[in-house]
């Protein structure tokens, strides 16, 4: 699946398209098909998101969000070797699919 | 150290309240990120992986406990409690809010700070020798002349969008300690039949093209070093490459033209420049060089007890002869074994600016190992400031060994990584450490770099290792033979890459060659270059 991913303008906290708004847990980012241009376009010129951009993932068998590229693993959840400054999220098994 | 005059706190001051002005209108949506960009990075504010990152300058390195504390302070306020300390001396903070980051600027410039000049196409921060001032083996200080240069390549108009970044190492002793040829321009101050001038070289750098810069002129005469400074840029100004990026860089052009050739056309421009007048007026560099006179030294014990074996240890490693026979500098370590090179708490930072203040005249030093150094302490304090920096964690006895890494923040922070370094350095000092052979191998200067851009100085390592992308999965290769000291020599790579056990299973092995090897004396480097790349090869990919 397509999903969207940036940066927000004002803290430069790691953000994902929830469909509606910038949500800063990727399991909650969404499958964006073709409509990719389009949010992203409409999403930057709003400045609800600075330098946006799509990319793969795959939902795992527990239902998380994966995505494809091991840059945007480390950006879901934070530096690996500062996870007591990790993203804080439910998925206990985050760090297992980083890397 | 030197103190701003009326004219250095008024430019940084007024570029507080530009920057304050570019990012309220970056907030207000007036400017694009196209736009703002160039902008930001002007001030030091890159976007990393997670955030935000604010890279602030600390010229030539030298800092006294008052802006210490600053650092400390902004860590907490706006950060998330430590910083980084890089291999050009500088500070790196990886969480900072881009509405904080005027305000950031403005508590910065308090205490004599900026970000100025630490992005962007330009002349960078100046580094030098982290023992400038404390060396016996020094001709002068250097930091009067790296000051000169700082001044002379602040907001130089000529200068602000050259074809690429520009880094000037400025040292002055014929020990190299701050990776001198490795450089844009070198300098060394040397000393000429009573006479002070300068050694220039040029066309050095890592990247993705290392190259060592050749000598470019022996000796300029003190009161025209600006001048030719300005001849050097003048020519890479005018021809470097400006249609690509990777061929940008000044180390290419005198590559490309031939050393004889760059020298022939600086010396053209040198002569014209001359003629001109640039050079600043001897009585500036007399008022700069004031500032760096000697503290008062006093006399004193010029031994101690070595009765507690871990302070002797840290003694032995960690500690460097200093001009005045009662006084070391000694080097703070920021490589805990398993820990992340170069990062410090905010806590680790007030014990360091204390310690400074009692005990080294209020000064400090960040040295391009990642790694903080007291200049100036008297051996009788000597157990006093080991006690307390190895209270607050500081006091791993391990400089220039296989645990003092210098790692590059990687894919763990960096948006142009292709793998992750600090876990490596974290496995392999902790590897070294609990095996106890970190003393065994002695001398080991192991680097390492998260991409092509070399960050992490590892192509000047004896042991060299670089983060690559292998269909998405990290990879390293490795690499033998660098060194950036005044052996200077770039590193060969040993042959195919590995995973990251892998890598960390291979520096173990290319270290039992050595062990097996070395002859009396002989530090691993010396054992390479003896042996030679196949004893290696052969143990890492033979049957
Ligand atoms: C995390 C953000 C960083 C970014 C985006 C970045 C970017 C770059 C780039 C693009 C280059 C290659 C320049 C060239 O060859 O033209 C480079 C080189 C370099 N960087 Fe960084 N860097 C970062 C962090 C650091 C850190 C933390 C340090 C210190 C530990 C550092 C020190 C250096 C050094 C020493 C070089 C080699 C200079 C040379 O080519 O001679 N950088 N960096
Ligand atoms: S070497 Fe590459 S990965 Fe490491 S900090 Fe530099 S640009 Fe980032």
């Amino acid at each position: 699946m397509k999903i969207l991913t940036g940066n927000d303008l004002r803290s430069g906290a790691v953000t994902w398209w929830n469909g509606s708004g910038w949500s800063l847990f990727v399991d909650d980012a969404v499958d964006v098909g073709e409509e990719a241009e389009e949010i992203l376009a409409r999403e930057e010129a709003a400045r609800r998101v600075n330098v946006p951009y799509a990319i793969e993932a795959s939902i795992d068998a527990a239902g998380h969000v994966r995505p494809a590229h091991i840059k945007d693993r480390v950006r879901a959840l934070g530096p690996t070797v500062r996870r007591d400054l990790a993203v804080p999220t439910a998925d206990k098994t985050g760090w297992d699919w980083v890397i | 150290m030197y103190r701003y005059d009326s004219y250095d706190q008024a430019m940084v001051d007024a570029r507080v309240e530009e920057f304050r002005d570019q990012a309220r209108r970056r907030l207000e949506g007036k400017l694009t990120e196209d736009q703002f960009k160039p902008l930001r990075l002007m001030n030091g504010l890159y976007l990393q992986l997670h955030a935000y990152m604010l890279r602030v300058a600390i010229p030539y390195g030298t800092l006294d406990s008052r802006q210490m504390l600053m650092l400390a302070d902004i860590a907490e306020k706006y950060d998330r409690g430590y910083g980084h300390f890089t291999t050009r001396q500088n500070i790196q903070y990886n969480w900072i809010k881009l509405e904080d980051a005027a305000d950031i600027l403005a508590d910065l410039a308090t205490v004599e700070m900026h970000a100025i000049q630490t992005s962007g196409n330009c002349i960078r921060n100046i580094s030098s020798d982290h023992f400038a001032g404390a060396a016996a083996d020094e001709v002068v200080d250097p930091r009067p002349y790296a000051e000169l240069m700082r001044q002379w390549s602040s907001f130089h108009p000529e200068f602000t969008y050259l074809p690429r970044k520009f880094k000037i190492a400025v040292i002055a002793s014929e020990k190299d300690r701050a990776a001198m040829r490795l450089h844009d321009i070198g300098v060394r101050i040397v000393k000429r039949d009573g006479e002070i001038g300068a050694q220039f070289y040029a066309g050095g750098g890592m990247g993705r093209t290392p190259m060592i810069a050749p000598l470019i002129r022996d000796f300029v005469p003190i009161d025209q070093f600006i001048t030719y400074a300005e001849a050097c840029l003048r020519v890479y100004n005018r021809y470097g490459r400006r249609d690509n990026k990777y061929k940008a860089r000044i180390k290419i052009l005198v590559h490309e033209l031939g050393a004889a050739e760059y020298i022939r056309q600086v010396e053209e421009e040198f002569a014209h420049l001359l003629s001109v007048g640039v050079e600043p007026p001897r009585e500036e560099l007399a008022r700069i060089a004031a500032h760096f006179a000697d503290p008062a030294f006093v006399d004193g014990p010029k031994t101690l007890d070595r009765s507690d074996p871990d302070f002797a240890l840290w003694v032995d490693r960690n500690t460097h002869r200093h001009k005045h026979d009662a006084y070391v500098s000694a080097v703070i370590s920021l490589k805990p074994a398993g820990g992340i090179p170069g990062d410090a708490t905010a806590e680790q930072m007030r014990v360091v600016a204390k310690l400074a203040k009692d005990y080294s005249f209020d000064e400090l030093r960040v040295m391009h190992t990642q790694n903080l150094l007291l200049p100036h302490v008297a051996i009788r304090d000597l157990h006093a400031v080991w006690s307390a920096l190895d209270a607050a964690g500081l006091g791993a006895p391990n400089m220039d060994t296989i645990e003092d890494i210098i790692a590059c923040p990687g894919l763990d922070y960096c948006s142009l990584a292709n793998a992750r370094s600090i876990p490596l350095a974290q496995r392999i000092s902790e590897r070294f450490a609990e095996t106890g052979r970190t003393e065994v191998v002695g001398e080991l200067k192991l680097k390492i770099s998260g991409c092509i851009n070399a960050c992490g100085h590892h192509h000047a390592g004896h042991i060299g290792i670089l983060g690559v992308d292998k269909k998405g999965t990290e990879n390293y290769q490795l690499s033998l033979g660098g060194s950036e000291a005044e052996d200077v020599s770039l590193a060969k790579i040993t042959g195919p890459g590995f995973d990251e056990d892998g890598v960390i299973a291979a520096v173990e092995k290319v270290t039992d060659v050595y062990l097996a090897a070395r002859t009396e004396g002989e530090r691993f480097l010396d054992t390479y270059r003896r042996i030679g790349m196949e004893p290696f090869k052969e143990a890492l990919y033979g049957q």
